[in-house]
């Protein structure tokens, strides 16, 4: 009995002992740049726990219209080496430096109406500017949710969540293998972030000590220079944002779901069929245009978009569909993106002929 | 004694090594080696993370179930099996990716395997160069169903291809599809119920020979199409090929331009410049022995010609061809012919808008039935004439396409 009471104030000691410890190690910053990635997620210190919940000094950010993946929440963050900033650019990707990691956890919470309650991770993605490039990882949470070990070969996972409606939906949930990593983020071949433009990152978030703008708040913390005031820098509009036009919307969501891949320089450019936001052709935007690779995929339809009729439309065909061989995107879904769809297909009804 | 013998044996193997090392000039090229058995997709993906340039992945005999699509991005590297039929890779349970194995780096060589049902595309390299198909089956089981995957083999944006002793059954699409590609030899192939058996497509510099395209709905095609990063399709020669008993019922999904060919097809030619056609055997389709005609679909492109131009057809054995053609008012057109069609048929259109350039054809090879229509896809203005000969423009046949000496050297 004594002998547990003096245990246990040893241990009370020790805790106070922690508590008055100097602040836990930063990011491990060697281990980012490190050749080979490391074998757990803890080896980076990205964050303070085991569980993940708590970044070591990193910021949250939030994409105005991201990538649908089969409706997992996405927690990202910036880390930036001490002593570096990224630099703006009105097009594209910001100008990250070395030593510059995106942090992606994809989370599920077993309610979607009670979305802060039992939230299971699934993984956590890294892209990390190393010295020769961006290199992509992902690392698996345990069932206990204390440890996320270095997947590279993807894997499928078995998830099920009460949706908003209250239905229980079951995913097939995809984690990508690394060269699948690549296929999406890549242009030119070399591998790059896709998020984090400041187009789609002006917009506000919630942080802890109140809501900002994104670009305004990375201003402020010295993490971004030469960004104008958000109201001149372009911005990617909210797919989900009914006071915005549709078409800004529609393009929005194309963009961020499709043109990763259908872009002139990323993997899918032989079809000819460009989503990315810039992109003005009737034809590369699918108006009119046949099939080129598609087998079945067509769906028995001639056309990617035929204004005024999203029946008639490959592209609401392969969006609607689940079936591998058919559904768009090829890689990061199992589940249809049912309010994306709606969006395009309204997008597509209200198209006139060029 | 057993210590000599050891260390002679470790003298052997280190000089060995070294010699592979000097020849390919890699550091230290090793063979990564995969048994068939449990955990199948992570162990063969796995594989193609670690592979370094210089380095073989070598698949043991058995089947592999896989439930996703695998790729391979490391230059220099060999994925082989121990035959197609006797390492395969089945993608019965495949849940997501758009094909079964998906290339995208440089000098790779996929060989001697066999690889079954994938969802989508069955081996596909995009952006490619130097990538070698070598000895592979690829197969849907289930026979020709509009369900399958489009294309078996699937080299796009690519440079110097090489598919050799390849045999593909069952494309919804095409059983050999080269897109979008530059220096292409397909030789000693064998394709069989697909739509379309082998198919180049808005490609330049292409050698088809010593190939069977049989039991297909169309045999061997030649295309370009528009609004494509490349177009202008050029300089395939189609030689020594058997293309024979196309009699499969055209089971493309519609709005694919596969789902267009008759059925009984032996050779088409859609748009394109500069081919060549000589000393195939092409019998016994019902449809046509060799079809040269327009692209006419709408299209939004100035810089695209839908025009087959530059065609030559020689020297070909044709047996019995077009005794019941396939398309819309073929069987009336073959009745005006008494019978049957003439197995060569041109579609004759010979100025498109916007394109000045002169279509020229050299068909020495007959009878040639030309339809003499005044623009693409003007079949109620036909002028049908049957003739000989069609054509006698001297048109210089593109130089034999050359692979580097390495990737020339693989199938031998």
């Amino acid at each position: 009995m004594l002998k547990s009471l003096r245990a246990g104030l040893a241990g009370l000691a020790a805790l106070a002992c922690l508590g008055a410890a100097p602040a836990p190690p930063g990011v491990a910053l060697d281990v980012l740049l490190a050749e080979a990635p490391a074998p757990r997620l803890a080896d980076y210190r990205l964050f303070k726990d085991i569980s993940g919940r708590q970044p070591n000094g990193l910021t949250p950010y939030g994409l105005n219209t991201p990538l649908f993946t089969d409706y997992a929440e996405k927690f990202r963050f910036l880390y930036l080496p001490p002593g570096t900033k990224a630099a703006y650019r009105a097009e594209g990707v910001l100008d990250l430096p070395v030593g510059a990691t995106l942090v992606k956890t994809f989370a599920y919470p077993a309610d979607m109406r009670r979305p802060d309650e039992k939230v299971r991770y699934v993984e956590t993605r890294l892209l990390i500017h190393k010295r020769e490039g961006w290199v992509a990882q992902t690392y698996v949470w345990n069932a206990d949710q204390t440890e996320a070990v270095l997947k590279r070969a993807g894997a499928r996972l078995d998830v099920s969540f009460v949706d908003a409606r209250g239905q229980t939906v079951q995913v097939d949930y995809a984690v990508p293998n690394q060269n699948q990593c690549k296929e999406c983020h890549q242009l030119d071949k070399a591998v790059t972030p896709i998020g984090p433009k400041a187009r789609n990152l002006n917009g506000d978030f919630a942080y802890a000590d109140g809501t900002e703008n994104q670009l305004a708040h990375w201003t402020r913390l010295g993490l971004l220079t030469g960004a104008p005031k958000p109201a001149v820098a372009p911005r990617t509009a909210r797919w989900d944002d009914p006071h915005e036009p549709l078409e800004a919307r529609a393009r929005a969501y194309l963009d961020a779901n499709c043109a990763h891949c259908h872009n002139p320089r990323a993997v899918a450019s032989n079809s000819g069929l460009f989503l990315n936001i810039e992109e003005t052709r009737h034809a590369a935007l699918g108006v009119g245009k046949g099939p080129v690779a598609a087998g079945r995929g067509s769906g028995g339809l001639r056309v990617g978009v035929e204004p005024g009729d999203p029946d008639s439309s490959i592209l609401a065909y392969r969006m609607a569909s689940t079936e591998p061989g058919v559904m768009m995107p090829e890689l990061g879904r199992s589940l249809t993106h049912t309010e994306g769809l709606a969006l395009i297909r309204a997008y597509i009804a209200g198209m006139k002929t060029p | 004694m057993p210590g000599e013998d050891g260390a002679s044996e470790m003298k052997t193997l280190i000089t060995v090594s070294l010699a592979a090392t000097a020849l390919s000039g890699m550091a230290q090229a090793k063979t990564i080696a995969v048994a068939p058995g449990a955990d199948a997709q992570e162990r063969i993906q796995t594989a193609l993370l670690d592979a370094k340039p210089g380095d073989v992945v070598r698949l043991a005999a058995g089947r592999y179930e896989l439930s996703d699509g695998l790729s391979l991005d490391v230059d220099d590297v060999t994925v082989t099996g121990a035959g197609p039929d006797a390492t395969v890779l089945s993608f019965k349970g495949q849940k997501g990716a758009g094909e079964g194995l998906l290339v995208t780096s440089d000098r790779v060589t996929v060989r001697d395997l066999g690889i079954e049902d994938t969802k989508g595309d069955g081996v596909k390299s995009k952006g490619a160069d130097q990538i070698s198909f070598i000895n592979l089956r690829v197969e849907w089981m289930g026979g020709p169903k509009a369900t399958n995957g489009a294309y078996g083999v699937y080299p796009v944006s690519s440079t110097n291809v090489l598919i050799d002793k390849v045999t593909v059954k069952g494309a919804s699409d095409a059983g050999i599809y080269v897109g979008q590609s530059k220096n292409i030899v397909v030789k000693r192939s064998r394709a069989e119920f697909n739509v379309a058996g082998i198919e180049i497509e808005n490609s330049i510099n292409a050698d088809v020979f010593d190939n069977v395209a049989t039991r297909n709905a169309g045999g061997i095609l030649v295309f370009d199409l528009p609004n494509l990063p490349q177009m202008g399709g050029n300089s395939t020669r189609l030689f020594r090929n058997k293309v024979v008993q196309n009699d499969t019922p055209n089971f493309a999904p519609k709005g694919n331009i596969v789902a267009s060919v008759p059925t009984g097809t032996g050779v088409m030619i859609m748009a394109n410049k500069n081919v060549h056609i000589f000393e195939n055997e092409i019998a016994e389709n019902q449809t046509a022995a060799v079809m040269l005609v327009s692209y006419i679909q709408k299209f939004d492109d100035k810089t695209y010609n839908p025009l087959p131009r530059d065609i030559v057809v020689r020297d070909n054995k044709l047996g019995r061809n077009g005794w019941d053609p396939k398309f819309d008012g073929g069987a009336i057109l073959a009745k005006m012919m008494g019978g049957a069609l003439p197995p060569v048929m041109w579609d004759g259109v010979t100025t498109a808008t916007g394109n000045s350039e002169v279509v020229r054809v050299r068909i020495t090879d007959g009878p040639v039935l030309n339809l003499q229509l005044p623009a693409p896809g003007a079949l109620m203005q036909a002028k049908p004439v049957k003739s000989d000969t069609v054509g006698d423009a001297q048109i210089a046949e593109p130089a034999a396409v050359v692979l580097p000496k390495r990737q020339a050297d693989l199938g031998a």
